[in-house]
């Protein structure tokens, strides 16, 4: 039983992981109805810039390497960095495509994250970085004393971050001006542009946001497993989430990270032997196809109806 | 000028432009390499390596015999369309052609298989691609050079057993396999499988979904297996998150030993301290203490010619296996100048002979400044890895250090393997073996 036990911790603490690339997604889908094909992109052009700013900034300002100074400077600058990716991505990529469809939109972001990717690795180089948050990679000591329980230190933290992060956001969606003008131009566009909401300010505001999170997320993985390429597919393993979930929900993502986490983990230990291994890549998405059956709008999404 | 006189001046030219042209000769390598995309961090190290040793050919020796090497990139990005787009491309380029096609990736290699010996082009697959190449009677254009995953996996099985004290100390002893859930990370399981038989170890194999970046399923069943040893056969991002992984779980990292893709500084550095202790295989070593790397820095880099934007990776691992690839290519091509005429640039057919031939022993890899960076290599008709032999090198928390000599792999063991998977690839495929005995 502790062996179950610490399989699902594990994956409930994982699925946070999920949840925060998740989030992204979510933020962007509500407010413009855009399924942002880059946000993996975007991830790893946060992360790498992070660290990017982390080793030029000594340099640059004779500040100590690896001290606090530079670290927040790094995280200002990148986060300045995700706004100018978000002016320029309102003005090149969405404002020209105002009223098409949705599968416009989604594949403009498609182009997107080649472009995002692209720029990332011109700019920064292709070479893998570690980063390190300076939170430890252990086990709690506690819970292996007194009952024998891997859990993370690293992993709790990451969880404690994305639970302050999709709390704010829940607050800034439901209790603030801007919040309810995003949620206004995600109902419908033209409805929040003839009452005067500003449809080009909510976007840039709505991507930065998303940017932000990004960021987040990115030196929360890249710290994990390195800032590298391979951050882009932490998108993958938000996709189930959001089918679980629900692209419109905040809470959704959060819920849909912890079944999947949870649950691919448990298969992986439990079903996986009896497959060959190495289903925690496909096994999310029969869940989610599962659910799909039963609640097609996912478990908080908005339920759609159409007057015939 | 009467009509003698012109005739003659005009010889005259001619045999100028002849004789330049001669001079002008270019051997032409089509490159298709990867430096945008999920493998940049490898490709950029391997391309810059490899590029740098023919510059530094061209710039210390003015090329081979004089012949000066050419070559041209082309981006892949490691993906399967691109490469065979790059093949096509590059065939026709320079005045004999692409001499010889390496794409650094198992699915281009076989992508591009059954076209190599249709357009007579060599497939240099270094450490990577189809092991049962191997066999040169049946993949006559085909090299799978210095050594193959088979081999690599005795290898390792003879570096844990003499940690153990001797190969009578596995029987009891419980090896997990860590491996990416995919052709190359299963190109293993034969053949431990076969040496567990025979040694008496028991095998787990452990598959981690692609890419790898959640493994915290599979080393709670490490933890709960509690195995001696364990072998990562990873790629990738999988690489750090598995060291990371095993850190936390609180297994040794001294008991973990990875293939050659898990052995470079792209691996370890993310993981940090996590990395330190880790153990890994190489056909290459790292480090800028040899001559040929010295050379590469007088020749290269103090004039400004060289690939490499961030010099501090010349002598990683990567940037090493480049140089390796140039050293065995441009050593190829000098071969078959014997063979088939000094000075003259030549086609991929005659550049196949070259690879076939290699005989680059000791006292050549000194006169190369290459002594212990890669392993001495004879190719043959019948056997196209040529050596084998791996090196392990261990990870002290800022450098690969090299902790053990040559390990040769099980000869008898995976050569009756290659035999036998290419005679039914040749089945299959109608494919009459050459007679070795007939070739020279």
């Amino acid at each position: 039983m502790q062996f179950f036990f610490e399989v699902l911790i594990g994956g409930l603490l994982s699925g946070v992981l999920y949840a925060l690339v998740a989030l992204g997604f979510v933020l962007i889908y509500k407010a413009s109805g855009v399924f942002n094909f880059a946000q993996g992109a975007m991830v790893f052009f946060a992360a790498l810039t992070f660290v990017g700013f982390l080793e030029i900034l000594p340099g640059w300002t004779g500040w100590e390497e690896g001290g606090r100074a530079v670290f927040w400077l790094a995280f200002v600058l990148s986060l300045a960095a995700m706004v100018v990716l978000a002016i320029a991505t309102e003005k090149f990529v969405l404002r020209p495509l105002v009223n098409q469809p949705p599968i416009t939109l989604f594949m403009a972001t498609i182009g997107l994250t080649f472009l995002v990717e692209g720029i990332a690795q011109g700019i920064w180089g292709a070479n893998v970085r570690g980063l390190n948050l300076g939170i430890a990679d252990v086990p709690i000591e506690y819970m292996m004393d007194n009952f024998n329980i891997l859990i993370s230190s690293f992993d709790v933290f990451a969880a404690a971050v994305a639970a302050v992060l999709v709390a704010a956001l829940a607050l800034f969606f439901q209790y603030t001006r801007i919040g309810r003008a995003l949620r206004a131009v995600a109902d419908d566009h033209q409805a929040a542009l003839s009452i005067g909401i500003p449809l080009r300010h909510i976007w840039v505001i709505v991507w930065a946001v998303a940017g932000f999170v990004a960021l987040v997320a990115g030196m929360i993985w890249g710290a994990r497993n390195g800032v590298q390429f391979a951050l882009t597919f932490t998108a993958l393993k938000a996709l189930p989430v959001l089918i679980l979930g629900g692209f419109t929900s905040v809470p959704g993502a959060i819920v849909g990270g912890l079944i999947i986490g949870a649950s691919e983990k448990l298969a992986e230990v439990y079903v996986g032997p009896f497959v060959g291994g190495g289903i925690e890549s496909w096994f999310p998405y029969i869940l989610a196809l599962g659910f799909l059956l039963f609640r097609p709008e996912g478990l908080f999404g908005e339920k759609h109806i159409d007057r015939v | 000028m009467n009509l003698k006189k012109t005739v003659i001046l005009g010889a005259a030219v001619a045999g100028l432009l002849g004789s330049s042209m001669a001079i002008a000769a270019e051997q032409f390598i089509g490159l298709p390499s990867y430096r945008v995309g999920p493998y940049a961090a490898g490709g950029s190290g391997i391309f810059g390596g490899w590029i740098d040793y023919m510059q530094m050919i061209n710039e210390r020796d003015g090329g081979i015999n004089g012949v000066k090497l050419a070559w041209e990139e082309c981006e892949t990005e490691y993906n399967n369309a691109r490469g065979v787009e790059c093949y096509e491309r590059l065939k026709e380029k320079g005045e004999t052609g692409n001499s010889v096609f390496q794409p650094l990736s198992t699915g281009i290699t076989y992508s591009v298989l059954d076209k190599v010996a249709k357009d007579k082009i060599p497939l240099v697959t270094m450490g990577y691609g189809r092991t049962d190449a191997a066999d040169g009677r049946v993949f006559p254009y085909v090299f799978p050079l210095i050594t193959t995953y088979w081999s690599q996996a005795t290898t390792m099985i003879k570096y844990i057993a003499g940690k153990e004290g001797g190969t009578d100390k596995l029987k009891g002893k419980k090896i997990a396999l860590l491996y990416h859930d995919s052709a190359y990370g299963k190109e293993s399981h034969a053949v431990l499988e076969k040496m567990a038989e025979r040694y008496g170890y028991e095998l787990t194999k452990l598959a981690v979904a692609h890419p790898g970046n959640e493994q915290q399923s599979q080393w709670l069943q490490i933890r709960q297996l509690r195995p001696d040893w364990v072998i990562l056969w990873g790629w990738g991002v999988m690489n750090p998150t598995a060291l990371k992984s095993a850190a936390k779980t609180g297994f040794s990292r001294e008991k973990m030993v990875g293939v050659w893709w898990s052995g470079a500084e792209e691996d370890t550095v993310p993981a940090g301290s996590a990395a330190k202790g880790f153990t890994a295989a190489g056909y290459n070593v790292a480090g800028e203490n040899y001559p040929v790397i010295k050379d590469i820095e007088k020749f290269v880099y103090a004039k400004g010619h060289g690939n490499m934007e961030d010099k501090g990776r010349i002598g990683s691992v990567y940037y090493n296996r480049g140089v390796v690839h140039g050293l065995i290519t441009v050593e190829a091509i000098r071969k078959a100048q014997e063979k088939f005429g000094k000075g003259k640039a030549l086609t991929g057919e005659q550049v196949r002979w070259g690879f076939e031939n290699l005989d680059m022993d000791d006292k050549r890899l000194g006169e190369l400044g290459a002594t212990g960076f890669l392993p001495p290599l004879k190719t043959s008709c019948l056997d196209h890895e040529g050596s084998g032999k791996v090196k392990y090198q261990q990870w002290d928390g800022n450098k690969w250090n090299v902790v053990t000599d040559w390990i040769d792999a099980d000869k008898e063991l995976v050569r009756g393997m290659i035999e036998e998977s290419a005679a039914a690839y040749a089945k299959e495929k109608g494919i009459t073996p050459r007679d070795c005995s007939k070739e020279m």
